[in-house]
């Protein structure tokens, strides 16, 4: 009890862990006796609980560590592993792997980056999970629906808590599966289990970048553990441009596994059909936590990305096209949902910018906003989605101002933040990164012009949003505008509390996560980039996005649609995303599914494997039956060759030589 | 009669009695017979062991002498309880007739 006491962050860790997994255990081991005894919701209860209690904890662990350092710059952070007696810093932490001169304890690492996750994980998570409750409320399956949300959480904690790369990499994997488990929730529906596998197996390709970068590392760096690691990154010689040195090539691997998590070009394909899932599923592993596990994971490693040029400008780069692509993308979609995954993948490019740009801290911070408004706003769609229904068509709503007001006065905060209005969270953010896209040496200019202008995007594309689904006049048919009505409490109180967060999560004297952030990073201070004219230029790029996107979808309805026939290529281009699935697809159903019929099956299986293995079996056939002929049955004739053969036998061995 | 003589007697009499044998085991179609002819090979094998034996002065041959006419006595055991159990299965003794055992 008295590391209890004395060091919380010692031990509390592992218990924010142990709930939410308790909880899955409880709910998987009894989910059908449960169902069967109609407590489902008494499950989700459960499931609420743990989450919820998970964050208490976390926040009294985080608590108690910050009260250690005594000056804002002293990096805190705490190991907690499992060993005995615990909180004992002399003692032998509990080996999880070992092999060889590979030690890989089971520890965790607490310190302000990670801290920050953790309440955003308990946190948001612990928000979602209510809203869950009225969201799913009339889902047979919602059992089985909770445990698996349990489970994320556990792996989500396990992965933004794990001390060292191994230990990361469970959690990595463990979402991953839980994302799979999630988007293929209705896995009676084919698009559904369909999308549920794309994700997994572009997952996959991410994953093996990121097993083959931490294998390199370790080859490399002797260690896995994530403090050792970033803090002997200081020493290494920085890798210029075009220099491919091992700490690009690490980094650069591991980059590939963010692509896949973070939804990053190339491998972004599988976030919009991610969509299929439950609506709370897509805020909370779609929005606001997995997908930002990439941008945590380059952040958790600033120290080594800022050890190479190369590694970064890609990074850089890589984020800058794909918050562009997507905005773009974002612009003609008409699924609610689908405006918003594009979003997501779009802010995500952001974040990445920022990274590659230097600006971690300003990642973390738009990754902190990000999961508040877009929480927001995922949830908020689903509440119009349960409004109508479920329609997901924006094309068939409109003026749902008035008749789910709680709603659309959430979902306009969420808006507003994302878009860049001043005094919301998502402005500062946004500013913050576009401030960090001019460390980034010659390429600077270039990238926060495509920051700048893939921000009018962005509000661009959200108040297309905002103004077909909630303003002008009801779309749908009549049938559907009688059914629509507000939702539950228990998925309003939500809103409204992510609404706030939406609004607060951004400002200085409340929270200053860079300053919090700072000392995590180990870098060089860098002289911070003030450009007078920065802030008012994105307040105007955000005020220009929302007032085109206003004013042509309110007053002049009929310029978009000329726009599209004036630029047919153009839309056609947006409508096809790119053509990224239909290259896939091609070169899946082309290059594999062809190759492995013609090649494969027919050239190599059939004319060389087959005939390999029936041809000795004919051959050794074919001999038998004239060998047979031998075994004639007449005694004498064996009797012959014996005395045949001991005569030659014997010849042999008296042949004079 | 000089020692030469009687080895030298003694093999050729031992290569005759193995030709007469061997002769036997092909040319007879009783089974019995052959039986008796593979028995005559035997010995003569064993009379030209015992020749050497006496040629060389040691013993080693006539230690063999005893092997072979253990494994004879044992396969003369074995062999008359085959023929026993044909003849009262095929009703012959003729050794053409005993030609199931072909592909």
């Amino acid at each position: 009890m008295n590391v209890l006491m004395e060091q919380p962050y010692q031990v509390l860790p592992f218990l924010v862990l142990a709930l939410p997994l308790a909880g899955f255990i409880v709910l998987a081991l009894f989910g059908d006796s449960i169902k069967r005894q109609g407590e489902s919701t008494g499950a989700g209860y459960l499931a609420c609980g743990t989450v919820i209690a998970a964050f208490l904890l976390a926040a009294w662990s985080i608590r108690s560590l910050l009260g250690l350092g005594v000056r804002a710059e002293d990096i805190r952070f705490a190991q907690p592993s499992l060993g005995w007696p615990p909180g004992d810093p002399q003692r032998v932490p509990l080996p999880w792997i070992s092999v060889g001169g590979l030690e890989i304890p089971f520890a965790l690492l607490l310190d302000p980056l990670s801290s920050l996750l953790t309440l955003v994980v308990t946190g948001v998570g612990s928000l979602i999970h209510v809203y869950s409750l009225g969201y799913m409320a009339h889902d047979e399956d919602r059992v089985r629906y909770f445990s698996y949300l349990n489970l994320f959480t556990f792996f989500m904690l396990l992965l933004v808590l794990g001390g060292n790369l191994p230990l990361m990499f469970v959690g990595w994997e463990g979402v991953g599966l839980c994302s799979y488990l999630l988007i293929g929730f209705w896995y009676k529906k084919k698009s559904a289990s369909d999308a549920g596998k794309k994700a997994f197996i572009v997952n996959r390709i991410g994953d093996a970048g990121l097993i083959l970068g931490m294998i390199l590392a370790f080859h490399a760096f002797g260690t896995l553990d994530l403090v050792d690691i970033t803090s002997n990154a200081g020493s290494l010689v920085r890798e210029h441009l075009g220099e491919f040195g091992v700490v690009t090539t690490v980094c650069l691997l591991l980059f590939v596994g963010a692509t896949g998590k973070s939804a990053q070009i190339p491998l972004h394909v599988w976030l919009p059909d991610a969509m299929e899932g439950p609506t709370p599923v897509s805020a909370l592993i779609h929005a606001a936590t997995m997908v930002t596990a990439g941008v945590y994971m380059v952040a958790r490693l600033a120290p080594l990305y800022h050890g190479s040029v190369t590694a970064s400008t890609v990074v850089a780069v890589v984020g800058a096209a794909t918050a562009f692509m997507a905005a773009t993308v974002a612009m003609v979609q008409t699924d609610i949902k689908k405006v918003l995954a594009y979003s997501t993948v779009s802010q995500l490019g952001f974040m990445f910018l920022a990274a590659g740009c230097g600006a971690y801290g300003a990642a973390v911070f738009h990754l902190f906003t990000h999961a508040f408004f877009k929480a927001l706003l995922f949830l908020g769609s689903g509440s119009v989605i349960h409004a109508m229904g479920g329609e997901q068509d924006i094309r068939r709503m409109g003026g749902l101002l008035k008749k789910i007001p709680v709603t659309a006065g959430t979902f306009a905060i969420g808006t507003a933040a994302i878009a860049g209005v001043p005094f919301l969270s998502g402005f500062y953010s946004k500013e913050a990164i576009l401030a960090g896209t001019l460390g980034a040496g010659r390429l600077g200019p270039w990238l926060l012009g495509v920051g700048l202008f893939t921000a009018g995007l962005t509000a661009f594309y959200m108040t297309r949003l905002f103004v077909l689904t909630f303003l002008g006049h009801f779309r749908g048919d009549h049938e559907a505008e009688h059914h629509v009505h507000e939702s539950p409490w228990s998925m309003l109180i939500p809103l409204c509390l992510l609404a706030v967060g939406s609004i607060v999560a951004g400002y200085h004297w409340l929270i200053d996560v860079p300053g919090f952030l700072r000392p995590v990073f180990r870098l060089p201070e860098a002289h911070p980039h003030h450009v007078g004219w920065l802030l008012p230029a994105a307040l105007l790029v955000a005020l220009a996005g929302i007032a085109t996107a206003a004013f042509l979808y309110t007053l002049y309805s009929d310029v978009p649609e000329r726009l599209v026939t004036r630029f047919r290529g153009v839309y056609r281009a947006l409508t096809a995303k790119y053509g990224f699935d239909l290259a896939y697809d091609a070169f899946a159903s082309r290059v594999i599914v062809g190759g492995s019929e013609k090649l494969l099956w027919k050239a190599v299986d059939t004319s060389l494997i087959d005939r390999a293995v029936n041809g000795s079996g004919e051959l050794v056939d074919a001999v038998s039956r004239r060998v047979r002929l031998l075994q004639s049955g007449v005694v004498r004739g064996y009797a012959l060759l014996i005395l045949a053969g001991t005569v030659a036998i014997l010849g042999y061995l008296m042949w004079p030589r | 009669m000089t020692p030469d003589r009687l080895v030298q007697s003694a093999l050729l009499l031992s290569l005759a009695l193995f030709v007469i044998g061997a002769v036997g085991v092909f040319l007879r179609r009783n089974v019995i017979t052959v039986f008796m002819c593979v028995e005559l090979m035997l010995n003569a094998v064993n009379l030209s062991f015992v020749a050497f034996s006496r040629a060389l002065g040691t013993l080693d041959a006539q230690v063999l002498v005893f092997f072979v006419l253990t494994v004879a006595a044992a396969e003369a055991a074995v062999g008359l309880a085959i023929i026993i159990a044909i003849h009262r299965h095929r009703d012959t003794l003729d050794l053409d007739a005993f030609n199931l055992m072909k592909w």
